[in-house]
């Protein structure tokens, strides 16, 4: 049906779409680990050796876990599985809060104890005006 | 297959259709500005920048539905020999690309107050950024390549290559830990924008679909335009 020419370029075509698809799997792949742009609380407790670098740890800020103090602040970062206690010193995003994601940025000292250079708030995929989030309660 | 792409037939849509859907545009967009930025509630936790939200969503939208059709495009253009595909792919790519930027700068306008961070490199922003240079690679390689036959391969492969990028682009946040959050509109599972919000994001959509349609056609015309100088009655 078709000429020996289309089918050539069809294949020609398929090839470097296979090969490329193909590389960036492998290279995705292998840099899994900086792929991601924080790591939860229980990845962090998996850790054999605690590194220089700076990293960054995500999740929930655990309710009443913030103690704010006039230059530096606690709080406790929680996946529901494994915890960390995070000190920082500065000024925290307006959406910081307790019961809401977070992304902390700085060094671990050790397994339990994470010093924040740098304080993201992450926001949630739900959108609603505040009428319908005061009726259906804090769910 | 070609009689239907006669040019003549095309040209007298291509050239009579943009002030009709100007007039719609103006009036899709007055009314989604009108809901966007005045009659929908403020969110309950980002309050009144949510309204970033109408302009940032659609953009991306519209800029990774151009970039597919363009791979589809370009797809069928290499393979049969298509000119008309080719040049449909090229007055495309324009709007697309505005509309990427204008993600990634309305992304960056709402990340600082959110997040505390203008710019992130997490899996998301980084692909969309990677999408934008696909599009800056597209439309370059149309002006730096004279040959004909040879910009029509050379645009083809760079679209083709460059849709591997958009599933990437849309599963980012599901495969791994983004600051950028997961997907709210969502056509299998439930989608977690309240109908009040959802509404002004479909009109604006609309209105930015309209606008890349003006554009395209505009551009679409003046190509047109150009292969009837040379004296060529078919594509």
């Amino acid at each position: 049906m078709y000429g020996k020419k289309v089918k050539l370029r069809f294949l020609f075509l398929s090839l470097i779409l296979v090969s490329v698809i193909l590389s960036v799997f492998l290279i995705l792949q292998s840099l899994k680990e900086n792929v991601v742009y924080f790591q939860s609380p229980s990845e962090i407790q998996k850790i054999n050796e605690i590194s220089k670098k700076k990293i960054r740890v995500g999740g929930m800020v655990k309710e009443n876990s913030i103690i704010m103090d006039s230059d530096k602040i606690n709080f406790i970062i929680t996946d529901f599985k494994s915890e960390i206690n995070v000190i920082y010193y500065g000024a925290v995003p307006n959406l910081f809060e307790e019961g809401k994601g977070v992304v902390a940025e700085g060094f671990l000292k050790d397994k339990n104890y994470f010093s924040a250079t740098k304080i993201l708030a992450k926001h949630d995929e739900n959108y609603m005006p505040p009428e319908v989030k005061e009726a259906i309660g804090d769910k | 297959m070609y009689k239907y792409f006669s040019i003549n037939k095309i040209f007298s849509i291509t050239s009579k259709a943009p002030k009709y859907i100007l007039f719609i545009f103006i009036i899709v967009l007055s009314i989604g500005l009108t809901e966007a930025l005045y009659l929908s509630p403020e969110d309950y936790k980002q309050s009144h920048s949510v309204r970033i939200m109408y302009v940032h969503v659609p953009s991306a939208w519209i800029s990774l539905g151009i970039f597919s059709i363009i791979a589809f495009l370009s797809f069928g253009s290499f393979i049969f020999k298509n000119r008309n595909f080719s040049i449909i792919s090229k007055s495309l790519a324009p709007s697309g690309f505005a509309f990427n930027i204008v993600a990634l700068v309305t992304g960056s306008i709402w990340g600082k107050p959110t997040w505390g961070t203008w710019w992130a490199w997490d899996a998301r922003i980084t692909s969309m950024l990677i999408l934008a240079l696909f599009y800056g690679m597209y439309i370059l390689a149309w002006r730096v390549y004279e040959d004909k036959e040879q910009v029509i391969k050379i645009t083809s492969i760079i679209a083709i290559v460059g849709a591997i990028n958009i599933p990437i682009i849309k599963f980012s946040v599901d495969w791994w830990n983004t600051l950028h959050q997961t997907a709210s509109v969502n056509v299998l599972s439930n989608t977690s924008i309240h109908t009040s919000m959802l509404i002004p994001l479909g009109i604006m959509t609309a209105a930015f679909a309209l606008f890349a349609l003006l554009i395209f056609l505009m551009k679409y015309n003046t190509e047109l335009i150009k292969i009837k100088n040379k004296g060529l009655d078919r594509l």
